[in-house]
């Protein structure tokens, strides 16, 4: 059967509805039960608790975004500089790709602590782990990207005889270029984990170390105010690199 | 003699692996500059081998071959090639689309604008100059790729099944509008199908190639007066070359009636034992 489709402001209201009415319902079910706050608070005392300390609030979130923007440019300039190598030279690739699977397989939240170790407590570690967790989605997508050009359009390059740099400018990248932004969809995600995972590990800032700190003193509004924000930028972000993706490949139709 | 634009002397192409597949096994063909020549022949007979060897994409195994007069060693200059899927670049317009020959050649693309705008009239495109491939038809974007062929002034087009995608009704406009170019720029073309209408109408020699392992069995002269209408299908004259390529196609067991006559045979039967 056909899927009816909506316009894209209906489409909006209607996610927008189903979320209200989530938060809704919990509402209802926390005030119905009885369940004390700190088991579950209700969404109403999670946004009385943001609204009070609402500054506070916005600094942990931008300090939390920057260590996940640095982490995600950074494993997008590595990631495709990485394929581009990989896909350039046979050589490079047999000696590097074992090695790149190899790293991948290893969870990155168990090497989260050397980290800290080698780089202290400040804002580099988190930028390094959310770089490490999100920079195989990049470089698995950019080599597919790369090695994605129609046949036709390998030929027309050979028999225009353009050169190498022309070619790879001009055509190779620009093929590549809706697989590279799937693959960034992925690594936003990825490294907003990697931020809040740098900042479970060690951190006297971020939205990873207010719910680590409010859940030692059982504070759990605290908490959800915390995941709420993280929710919130998590939406945000992804909406952003999306907007992004829709503007740089017009041609190209994401499912 | 080395006037021949394309001289092709007993070339082979194996290509290596286990049992080394033949796909030429001695293709000898003399093209003279500016003829159209049709390479007519069943699926996978390695009709387009023969063109890839030619633009150089692909090394023969043995026998010779030259483009004016030099052996082909890599794509040679001043060749324009239009694939069987138009190859057009989506992130360009179709104006930056067509230009880009000149951009790899290192060339600078302002003294080709007035050239680009001279083509799309000529291909019945001027209002898309500025549109994406995307906002075109089929039928159009292979009228921009055959533009981006022809930009730089090619001595020689190789075609490979550019109309193979196409529906029919649009492969007719193509063919029409594909002899009209061509009557105004006279290179020489290599035009590969296995549509056998299509390669009588637009060649002035048909070379016909026999199921693999590629030979050329016959070269047809067409001797019909150009510019040619669709309508010179319906003619005597274009039926018996037709008829005659279909004669050969048939010798080659690549038609067979027989299968159509086999059918019948049961059916009647059924109607006289109801009868």
């Amino acid at each position: 059967m056909m899927k009816t489709r909506f316009p894209k402001a209906r489409q909006f209201a209607l996610g927008l509805a189903s979320i209200v009415g989530f938060l809704l319902l919990w509402e209802l079910l926390v005030r119905a039960l009885g369940v004390r706050p700190v088991s579950l608070p209700a969404p109403s005392v999670v946004l009385a608790e943001l609204g009070g300390e609402w500054r506070w609030y916005l600094e942990q979130t931008f300090y939390t975004l920057w260590t996940t923007l640095g982490g995600f440019a950074l494993s997008i300039v590595i990631g495709v500089l990485l394929a581009m190598l990989l896909v350039g030279s046979r050589a490079f690739e047999h000696a590097v790709y074992p090695l790149i699977v190899a790293l991948n397989s290893v969870p990155k939240v168990a090497v989260a602590p050397l980290f800290v170790i080698w780089m202290g407590t400040g804002a580099a570690p988190k930028v390094a782990i959310a770089f490490l967790i999100a920079v195989f989605a990049i470089i698995v997508d950019a080599v597919h990207g790369l090695r994605s050009v129609p046949q036709d359009v390998m030929d027309l390059g050979r028999v225009l005889k353009g050169k190498p740099l022309d070619f790879f400018l001009k055509v190779r990248l620009p093929c590549a270029l809706p697989s590279i932004l799937a693959g960034t969809k992925v690594a936003i995600s990825l490294s907003l984990v990697g931020a809040i995972v740098g900042e479970f590990v060690a951190s006297q800032r971020g939205l990873g170390y207010v719910i680590l700190s409010a859940q030692g003193t059982f504070d759990t509004p605290r908490v959800f105010a915390a995941v709420f924000m993280l929710a919130l930028m998590g939406i945000m972000l992804f909406s952003a690199v999306a907007w992004c993706e829709r503007r740089l490949v017009p041609w190209h139709r994401p499912q | 003699m080395s006037a021949a634009a394309i001289a092709a002397d007993q070339v082979r192409k194996v290509y290596p692996g286990g049992q080394g597949l033949t796909a030429l096994d001695g293709v000898s063909l003399d093209i003279r500059p500016g003829e159209f020549v049709s390479i007519l022949g069943p699926s996978g007979c390695g009709k387009s081998t023969f063109l890839r060897c030619i633009a150089g994409l692909e090394d023969i195994s043995g026998g010779t071959l030259g483009v004016d007069g030099r052996p082909v060693d890599g794509p040679p200059d001043h060749l324009g090639m239009v694939f069987q899927r138009d190859a057009l670049l989506e992130w360009r317009t179709i104006e930056q689309n067509i230009l880009l020959p000149i951009e790899f050649a290192g060339k600078s693309t302002a003294p080709y604008r007035a050239a680009v705008g001279q083509l799309l009239r000529l291909a019945g495109l001027s209002e898309f100059a500025g549109r994406y491939p995307r906002e075109l038809s089929g039928g159009m974007r292979q009228r921009a790729a055959i533009c981006r062929a022809l930009i730089d002034q090619p001595g020689l087009l190789l075609m490979d099944e550019p109309f193979g995608a196409l529906d029919a009704l649009t492969r007719d406009q193509m063919n029409v509008e594909l002899q009209r170019i061509w009557m105004e720029t006279h290179n020489t073309v290599v035009f590969v199908t296995h549509g056998i209408a299509e390669a009588v109408f637009l060649a002035d020699r048909v070379a016909v190639f026999s199921p693999r392992p590629g030979r050329i069995v016959e070269v047809l002269d067409i001797d019909l007066p150009r510019p040619r209408r669709l309508a010179v299908r319906e003619t005597q004259a274009f039926g018996a070359y037709t008829g005659r390529i279909r004669a050969l196609f048939r010798d080659m067991g690549l038609i067979d009636e027989g299968a159509a006559d086999a059918a019948a045979a049961p059916a009647t039967h059924e109607r006289s034992a109801v009868a």
